[in-house]
């Protein structure tokens, strides 16, 4: 059981996720998607129940489990006065990634030297968004979760996400996806929960296996 | 833990070099303060060089909050903080590279703030290694305090009206021996300002200790 504040945000969510997976969850707006993610992520504490992510305990392990996920929120997580390139510096010396692979991911995600010198503030919501993916890419984590990953981008930009879903899942990450904005990824490993009054009250691998 | 606390600062005052908000809005605060105290005070410059280093300490603790809001603001603006609590890096990291980036803050406000007042209250240093070290001490004593009350007021919700609520009643103690150990510098007051310079530096040195030992519990609880 999860709150926020006095409200009991999550209280009935039991899944097993496998490494690979790609997980979406669905569900109405305060559903708490957003809170299962950050739940996963070790960013909100249990009040009850047991639960592990990548053999890490959410009630102990909390700290060491955060190095190893990857989270794109609903709020981008970036310094609105640096630079884009100042903010890909700044994190990646915080991941511990080199130059090499700010580089790729820049590259990746079509964020040129133009855009590079722009900073955060003046960037469109796509282009804060895309800033964002690439932190993902640099990092590198066991596990992506993403809240509303496809919020403010174009179609290009979409099909850049999803692309980098699917290869990643192919290289063994394991990703949440919480979204209104899509019903398939196209991975080999995918399946849906749906969450409703904070409680899994769906899960289309059960409903595989009957 | 250094290297990211190192990074974390350097982020914050590459953050306030692209922002100028303390140059061009904190700095004039500052100095609004001391000519308003001069005003109040009427042209008596007895009086002003009495109170003085009472003012100075006074003034730092008020532009001291703005600087703190700032900090905090920084990271909770867009959920940076969440970025930075999965990026790995420690929270006595952050704490310490937070509170070195307001340190360095405070002393350069605190510096134009000095050299406004010994020139508008036309008041001449006596003790100039008092004046200093005491300046450092004191410095560290709020920005170690006021890192961590600027995360406790932030989670509350409430942080511009409770933030000095909080931090200004903790920070008296500092701020009394502050006043003494300037008065002592500038000749004003019969105090032995190094002594005082001793429970500024044990009121430091505590309120470091207990930021790095707290700061991570507060920020997860915020």
């Amino acid at each position: 059981m999860v709150f926020l504040g006095q409200f009991p945000a999550l209280t009935g969510a039991t899944m097993n996720i496998r490494e690979g997976e790609v997980v979406l969850v669905k569900g109405p707006n305060g559903a708490g998607k957003s809170t299962l993610l950050r739940l996963c992520a070790g960013l909100l504490p249990m009040r009850s129940g047991t639960g592990t992510v990548l053999n890490f305990d959410l009630r102990t392990q909390r700290m060491e489990l955060r190095a190893h996920i990857g989270l794109l929120g609903h709020r981008t997580g970036l310094y609105p006065d640096l630079t884009v390139s100042e903010n890909l510096k700044f994190w990646a010396h915080a991941y511990g990634a080199n130059n090499i692979e700010v580089d790729k991911a820049k590259a990746f995600l079509g964020l040129n030297d133009r855009l590079g010198s722009v900073q955060v503030q003046n960037l469109s919501e796509g282009q804060r968004r895309r800033t964002s993916f690439a932190l993902l890419l640099i990092k590198r984590p066991s596990i992506w979760l993403l809240d509303e990953p496809y919020a403010g981008l174009d179609s290009d930009g979409r099909e850049l996400v999803n692309s980098s879903i699917l290869q990643a899942s192919e290289l063994g990450t394991t990703i949440l996806i919480a979204s209104h904005e899509i019903d398939k990824i196209g991975s080999s490993q995918e399946r849906t929960l749906l969450v409703k009054g904070g409680r899994i009250v769906n899960d289309s691998s059960q409903d595989s296996e009957r | 833990m250094l290297r990211d606390a190192w990074l974390v600062t350097k982020k914050d005052l590459l953050i306030e070099l692209r922002s100028r908000i303390l140059i061009n809005q904190i700095a004039p605060y500052t100095l609004l303060i001391l000519v308003l105290f001069g005003f109040a005070l009427d042209a008596d410059t007895e009086t002003l060089r009495d109170t003085g280093p009472g003012l100075f300490w006074v003034s730092t603790l008020l532009v001291a909050i703005l600087a703190i809001q700032r900090s905090v603001d920084v990271e909770t603006s867009d959920s940076a903080i969440d970025r930075l609590m999965l990026s790995g890096i420690s929270p006595t990291s952050i704490y310490i590279g937070k509170t070195i980036g307001l340190y360095l803050q405070l002393i350069i406000l605190e510096a134009l703030l000095f050299v406004v007042m010994v020139v508008l209250f036309d008041m001449s240093v006596v003790n100039y290694p008092l004046v200093i070290v005491s300046a450092i001490v004191t410095t560290l004593a709020i920005s170690s305090s006021g890192t961590l009350y600027g995360v406790i007021a932030s989670g509350l919700g409430v942080r511009e009206t409770l933030l000095p609520v909080l931090f200004l009643p903790v920070l008296a103690p500092a701020v009394i021996g502050a006043t003494r150990t300037f008065g002592d510098a500038f000749g004003r007051v019969n105090a032995d300002g190094w002594a005082w310079l001793g429970l500024l530096s044990v009121i430091a040195i505590v309120y470091t200790l207990v930021g790095m030992l707290t700061y991570g519990n507060i920020i997860e609880d915020t």
